[in-house]
């Protein structure tokens, strides 16, 4: 794009939202995802609460006006009353509240005295009590990025969400399988001023989380949230970056759209735009014999077509703001969010969609709309169409002033889309069912005297000790299968380097070729490197042996099915010399060259049986001794 | 000062800082800026309670090396919703809410730090304003006591309330109420308003409404539309049907109990079906032998209750010594909570004939809580019959002994006593027991399978 980002004043910071691989964190349920459908659905609504500070947060209003009603899908073997807010919070899971303290520790913060659980107002119902509980642990920490401090003023623990799994205009459906699974929340400062350098930290914060070998892995486990405004602009929370890849693009994405919003302010500023009114004009009459598929259903589904002007916006509203997605694309999910209608027809976009010329101008005409004005129309139930072009204007108000703080979702493709105002600070209070925690100094003390290696140390060991390639050092630090390796390597001998590239290229290439390596227990790689280590399997054979192990069988009848059961040196020696009596005239033209093609024939009856060298050193001897006999 | 005590208030003191004031608090290498919050008289004296500009709290110990300085006086948190001002609509009913404490209608307290009664019920109609459309309301404060609290006097001072309201004209009554006993207030009710012409509804919550997933606000639209639209002049629990928000269920006020610690669907009718629900507002009746409201009639208030009145429950290895103290405390009424048919050890029969003699009476319900006791089946209810027993047919145990307090307030005789607690008198005792309202586990269903239960 080639944007300056420091003239643009670009501030940037992030969350790092990562699961602790543990039990919930205010009840004693595991916590286990779920796929099948629940046994039970509760049907629930909520109600926005007053803040300790007296204020209705206004992201909770916004929720309230969209009026949804919730689905929980609960399964009674995992999930408890405590999730489907019909029993008080146990007290805190300790062994959570630990794991937080380590990672706060090892990104150098400064744990509180004496930790308070605070409610945090969600009303989207995510959170069956219409709250999140969220502790803040510790301060002031910092990480170091390419030799700069990167501070990271928080570190929280709290509750995860309920899963989201249906919505509809009414209902929205929740799984409560993921709700109250222990997340520590990390957040940076806002300096940064790339779209490149928070990707990295992010990645090194992950590394460090990995290191504890407490957190859990997996899609969906950590997500990012990023902060981001540019001078001018406004304050955006862009939710569930799940990819490192992405986080780049969403900014670069973001940056965009807030330039382009405030073009828009601009322009709308200099052809002297004023507040749009809510007045609301059915026009029916002019698509009662339209070709468009999606209004001609809507009026025979009883409802009606109704449009608003916005004055002096024409061409605005098709304006691009994010990769092939226009500003009329945002005014649609403000309509389709408090409205639940399916979309919006504006005019910088027609004719098209079935929509004629002639209904075009009928429409203009109607709406008194000279060409300089757009006109934004929807077709649906009235109510439902009045909410949606309400909060169409409302939103193009907005646009008149700037950039609104939103709270937005990332999308798969790096562009985002509104959810919900950005929340004020007032939706914290305190959680009177739960006493404030101290955090004693002799808890401290024990966290710190056993706080796992990290990373960039971890890799330099296994480069001295164990002789790996920088690169493989690398990958099996930042494996998930690290403490499985220096298991191996210390109970078994063998090559620290076979072990490596066993776990991390062998198995990752059976992945590839659609082999289930789920199935390959770390049992059986302790079997496989147990055999190897006795000379009982050669380390050629490994791919083979991990391949039918991951389609279930035992190692042992893998070895067997594979007919690589070892052979003696005995009866190696008669199939070199029987291979060698056979071949006689190929000894004969070729002399000492022969051993290419000999080596060839054994090596395809004893693959993964004895070792090739082994074999290359026999048939050496016994061609020097069938030279010999020939010559005499 | 706000649950400041010891150390922390001192200091504070020391500093001339208060509650709302924004501060800063350095210690070592640490420094935090906030305001200074309220303390929990739960936690220890040594810490202070700060909010940090994100929105967090978090507790700072004091020691030598805590220093606290004040940046700026502040103003306390405002707590509580701007009184909500309706015109009255005379096509709508009246209904006057009154209040008595408990989580229908609650608040943070920060002397406990817990959820504490407090909103006045202006508060709670400008937190439902649904209300408006249902009713015109009145509200009202009768006391503000946590429901554990509450006694025979502030029943009776209840009962006064609502008996002037509805002589006033009020279409009907709803008493916000704390849940934990909430069943007795009811059966107290049911006893002491006679000639009741208009519905009286108990309502509450087992969700603080300081929380976005309360169930009061859907308890209380439903109850002020039992109150303000239905047909039932009787005394009533409106609470959460399910643990949905989806319906109510409207219970008679002898027949409820309180059966789950923190369900939303805690209250149920036992030994008997309810009254009706309510679903959006709108009431339906389950059965047609409730009293039926009149535009016209008085209430009397009959308000006389015998406060030394006890409940005891019978268990393994009890001995007389419980019955004993109790008389020599001079105690003029005793219910027992007695085992399966309605038995008690023969360890106790010394003492209930002692009582029986001294004119105590002794009535006999069931710990089973759902069936009916039955004292001629087993040589031992036989024989705490012949003692003088009272058997309490399948009146709930907390019934009885409302039931107890109330007639023993009107100096009847012995005979008369025992005679009336045998007789139904507001829906306390069933004629029969219906085959269809014992629970059985959901769980059971999927276990058990449907068609086998």
């Amino acid at each position: 794009m080639g944007l300056d980002y420091k003239k643009l004043g670009l501030k940037i910071g992030f969350e790092i939202h990562q699961e602790l691989d543990t039990h919930k964190l205010f009840c004693n349920c595991p916590a286990t995802l779920r796929e099948e459908e629940p046994p039970i659905k509760i049907r629930r609504r909520l109600r926005p609460a007053q803040s300790e500070l007296g204020e209705v947060d206004r992201a909770a209003l916004a929720e309230a006006i969209k009026g949804k009603g919730f689905n929980y899908h609960v399964y009674p073997d995992t999930i408890c009353l405590v999730e489907t807010d019909e029993e008080p919070p146990h007290p805190i899971n300790e062994e959570a509240l630990n794991i937080a303290l380590e990672i706060a520790l090892l990104l150098n913060a400064k744990p509180v005295d004496e930790a308070h659980v605070m409610r945090k107002v969600v009303i989207d119902g995510s959170n069956t009590c219409g709250f999140q509980r969220t502790i803040l642990i510790a301060t002031d920490g910092y990480i170091e990025i390419d030799g700069k401090k990167v501070r990271i003023p928080t570190v929280c623990l709290e509750e995860d969400a309920a899963r989201k799994v249906r919505e509809d205009v009414s209902f929205v459906d929740y799984r409560l399988d993921r709700l109250g699974i222990p997340l520590v929340e990390i957040a940076t400062g806002p300096e940064f001023s790339d779209p490149h350098t928070p990707a990295k930290a992010a990645l090194y914060i992950g590394q460090i989380l990995r290191a504890t070998g407490k957190v859990k892995r997996g899609i969906g486990t950590i997500r990012q949230d990023i902060n981001i405004s540019v001078s001018g602009g406004a304050r955006q929370e862009i939710k569930g970056v799940q990819e490192l890849a992405l986080i780049s693009k969403v900014i670069e994405n973001e940056v965009q759209r807030q330039v382009a919003l405030l073009e828009i302010r601009d322009e709308l500023k200099r052809r002297g735009a004023t507040t749009v009114e809510k007045k609301f004009i059915d026009v029916t009459n002019v698509f009662s014999h339209t070709k468009s598929r999606v209004i001609q259903k809507a009026i025979e589904a009883g409802g009606v077509v109704l449009a608003v002007k916005l004055s002096k916006f024409a061409g605005l509203v098709g304006k691009e703001v994010q990769p092939s997605r226009r500003f009329g694309a945002e005014l649609a999910d403000h309509a389709k969010t408090y409205g639940g209608v399916g979309g919006i027809f504006h005019t910088d976009e027609l004719p098209a969609h079935g929509i004629s010329i002639e209904e075009l101008e009928r429409l203009r005409e109607v709406m008194g709309a000279s060409p300089i004005d757009a006109v934004i129309f929807v077709a649906d139930i009235k109510d439902k169409a009045e909410a949606a072009l309400s909060a169409v204007v409302d939103r193009a108000n907005q646009a008149l002033i700037g950039v609104p703080e939103e709270t937005r979702r990332a999308l798969p493709d790096g562009t985002t889309e509104f959810m919900r105002p950005l929340p004020g600070a007032g939706r914290m209070y305190p959680e009177t069912d739960i006493a404030p925690i101290p955090i004693t100094e002799d808890r401290i003390k024990t966290i710190k005297s056993s706080l796992p290696e990290l990373p960039e140390s971890k890799k330099k060991r296994f480069i001295d000790e164990y002789r790996l390639s920088e690169s493989l050092a690398e990958r099996i630090v930042l494996s998930e299968n690290v403490d499985l390796f220096e298991a191996l390597i210390r109970k078994y001998r063998v090559e620290p380097a076979l072990v490596a590239s066993t776990l991390e290229e062998t198995i990752v290439n059976l992945r590839r070729e659609g082999v289930q390596t789920v199935n390959i227990t770390p049992s059986a790689l302790e079997e496989v490197f147990e055999r190897i280590s006795k000379g009982a399997l050669a380390k050629e054979a490994i791919p083979d042996v991990l391949r039918l192990v991951a389609s279930g069988i035992s190692v042992s009848s893998a070895i067997k099915q594979l007919g690589l059961e070892r052979i003696s040196k005995a009866e190696l020696i008669a199939l070199i010399s029987e291979t060698v009596r056979s071949n006689l005239n190929l000894v004969k033209e070729r002399g000492e060259a022969a051993i290419k093609p000999l080596m060839g024939i054994i090596m395809s009856k004893v693959r993964g049986k004895v070792n090739g060298k082994l074999v290359y050193e026999l048939l050496e001897r016994e061609l020097r001794r069938a030279s010999k006999v020939q010559t005499p | 000062m706000f649950g400041y005590r010891g150390k922390a208030l001192r200091l504070l003191k020391s500093l001339e800082i208060e509650v709302g004031d924004r501060i800063r608090v350095e210690k070592g290498d640490r420094t935090y800026e906030g305001i200074l919050m309220p303390r929990s008289e739960l936690g220890d004296p040594n810490h202070v309670v700060i909010k940090l500009p994100n929105g967090y709290n978090l507790g700072v110990k004091i020691t030598k090396e805590t220093k606290i300085t004040k940046i700026e006086k502040g103003k306390l948190p405002k707590l509580g919703l701007p009184p909500l001002e309706v015109k009255r609509d005379p096509a709508k009913p009246d209904v006057t809410i009154l209040g008595t404490g408990g989580t229908v209608a609650c608040r943070i307290d920060y002397r406990t730090g817990a959820v504490y009664p407090a909103f006045t019920p202006q508060e709670i109609y400008s937190a439902v304003p649904e209300l408006a459309g249902l009713a015109n309301i009145e509200v009202m404060e009768v006391c503000n006591v946590l429901s554990e609290n509450m006694t025979s006097q502030l029943w009776a001072r209840i009962g006064r309330a609502v008996a002037k309201k509805l002589n006033a004209g009020a279409d009907g009554v709803v008493v916000a109420h704390g849940t934990d006993t909430m069943g007795y207030t009811a059966a107290a009710l049911s006893f002491m308003l006679k000639g009741l012409f208009r519905p009286v509804v108990l309502v509450g919550s087992q969700r603080s409404s300081d929380r976005p997933s309360s169930d009061a606000a859907l308890n209380l639209i439903s109850a002020v539309a039992v109150a303000g639209k239905s047909d039932i002049a009787e005394v009533c629990v409106v609470m959460h049907g399910s643990t949905d928000d989806d319906f109510c269920l409207i219970h008679r006020g002898t027949k409820v109990r309180k059966c789950h610690t923190s369900r939303r669907d805690t209250f149920q009718t036992i030994n008997d079906i309810p009254i009706g629900m309510v679903r959006n507002g709108e009431v339906t009746t389950f059965r047609q032998d409730y009293n039926r409201a009149r535009p016209e009639g008085k209430v009397e208030l009959d308000a006389k209750f015998e406060p030394k009145v006890a409940l005891v429950k019978v268990f393994p290895n009890i001995k007389g010594d419980i019955i004993d103290s109790l008389l020599d405390e001079g105690y003029k009424g005793i219910v027992l909570e007695g085992t399966g048919l309605g038995h008690a050890p023969r360890m106790l029969y010394k003492s209930i004939r002692r009582a029986v003699k001294l004119g105590v009476p002794v009535v006999m319900t069931s710990q089973c809580i759902w069936g009916r006791v039955d004292m001629k089946v087993y040589s031992t209810g036989r024989e705490l019959l012949s003692l003088g027993v009272i058997p309490g047919e399948d009146m709930l145990p907390e019934t009885a002994y409302v039931k107890l307090m109330w007639l023993l307030g009107h100096d009847l005789s012995q005979e008369e006593i025992s005679s009336l607690m045998r007789t139904n008198i507001s829906g306390e005792i069933s004629p029969t027991s219906r085959p269809d309202v014992f629970p059985t586990p959901p769980v059971l269903r999927t276990l058990v399978g449907e068609s086998r239960l």
